[in-house]
């Protein structure tokens, strides 16, 4: 049940690559067009952010590992593009239609980038589920890790996460459900909580006895401990 | 929502990445769905106009103003706002401070989330298999390779951003600099000591 995507903990990528601090931001021209591609067919409006991290999460473990980061967002636009019906199979062969487009009167137009980018999208909403753990208190989170609702489907609770003992550390208020909103399924808001966890909890050998990992999980992932 | 399935639509499309996006930008930009200077102007915002001097100026003014450093910590959201600093990738902020005794680091195990108004697009690195497998359970080897060394009495705290939340981590002031007003401590302020994979400058 898990996907390439969820690697925290993975043994074997070796080193760092690193680069130097001042490289530029995209080391190819390509790369800053394919991220402007995405975020302007995003404007379209025919899918939220969790809709497109799922796009990207179904790309096949094959494609997922060779594809360097642009490309993984090509290929889920692509992907997503042709699943919500603003392309077809052939509009990306080139053999499509170029008549007029129905969503042609939401395109994303120069002089609107800059409030469009600076507006954000809030991932915060009221919810009518009570809040119901509170700083300190000690939490488990669901094993196996896992959607809920969808077989296979989005979700934000990492596999070296699953079954873990934790402590709430922060409340944020409530978030909308990746889990429900990547799958058409609703925003279904809950409370999200930052719980930090020893490290001793998720790893055999802990480089160091206080050591901790934070991680943002929602609420219907946790159970009191 | 994609299913998995054996018709990738990719596939369709040119197998050099390059040619692959001017493909997607073509087929787009005829049917009426992007604006060409839209993107233009997407790629300058994040090339030239948004990067990590926003949250250098916001990690100087920290070590400046004890008034700004307690409402940040408080509640980040609004206090980096009114500096100008919001929007996408960016709408739920936290700032996590280093102290002697705890250095915090950030990383997305899932994808590459990052505070985009505060630290602009994210490096390789910072998106790489490599630091997302490792960051969370061998933090301290990951910050060797960074040059980094923390004492033994010294925790790590890892954040890794599951959720619409963006952390940006305050590092600690480096000591020689009580003479340096905002602006010259700001110059001292890395992107890497932001993210938490670094420290900041010493001066000259």
């Amino acid at each position: 049940m898990t996907r390439v995507h969820d690697m925290g903990g993975r043994f074997g990528d070796g080193p760092i690559n690193l680069e130097p601090e001042y490289a530029p931001v995209f080391a190819e021209d390509w790369h800053g067009r394919a991220l402007a591609v995405t975020l302007a067919a995003g404007f379209l409006g025919q899918w939220n952010i969790d809709v497109s991290r799922h796009a990207r999460e179904c790309l096949s473990p094959k494609d997922y590992t060779r594809f360097s980061y642009y490309e993984k967002w090509l290929a889920g636009l692509a992907g997503l593009l042709v699943d919500r019906g603003v392309l077809t199979l052939d509009d990306l062969t080139g053999a499509g239609e170029y008549g007029p487009h129905p969503l042609a009167d939401k395109m994303l137009r120069a002089e609107a980038v800059a409030t469009a980018l600076a507006k954000g999208g809030p991932a915060d909403r009221p919810s009518n589920i009570a809040q119901r753990f509170t700083i300190g208190q000690e939490v488990v989170t669901a094993r196996p890790a896992g959607n809920r609702l969808v077989d296979g489907g989005h979700t934000r609770l990492p596999i070296y996460a699953a079954g873990a003992k934790g402590r709430i550390l922060r409340v944020h208020g409530s978030h909308v459900l990746p889990d429900s909103s990547a799958h058409d399924l609703g925003e279904a808001p809950e409370p999200l909580y930052a719980v930090a966890f020893a490290a001793s909890e998720l790893w055999v050998n802990p480089e160091h006895p206080k050591d901790e990992v934070v991680l943002d999980l929602w609420q219907s992932y946790l159970e009191p401990a | 929502m994609p299913h998995d399935s054996h018709d990738h639509p990719h596939a369709l499309l040119p197998p050099e990445p390059a040619l692959r996006v001017k493909a997607l930008e073509t087929i787009l930009t005829r049917k009426g769905l992007i604006d060409p200077a839209a993107l233009d102007e997407i790629i300058d915002t994040y090339q030239n106009k948004i990067g990590p001097q926003n949250g250098a100026r916001v990690v100087a003014k920290a070590w400046t103003d004890p008034d700004f450093k307690a409402a940040l910590l408080e509640d980040a959201t609004p206090v980096v706002a009114d500096l100008g600093y919001y929007g996408r990738q960016g709408e739920h902020m936290v700032v996590v401070e280093n102290t002697p005794e705890q250095h915090n680091m950030v990383v997305c195990t899932l994808c590459s989330c990052y505070p985009w108004p505060l630290l602009g697009i994210p490096p390789g690195w910072y998106k790489s298999d490599a630091y997302r497998a490792r960051a969370v359970r061998e933090p301290r080897k990951v910050l060797a390779e960074f040059g980094v060394s923390l004492p033994e009495t010294s925790s790590v705290r890892v954040w890794d951003s599951t959720a619409e939340v963006r952390y940006l981590v305050l590092p600690m002031r480096p000591e020689g600099t009580e003479a340096l007003d905002e602006e010259a401590l700001s110059a001292l302020v890395t992107r890497d000591s932001m993210i938490g994979t670094g420290l900041p400058k010493v001066p000259a």
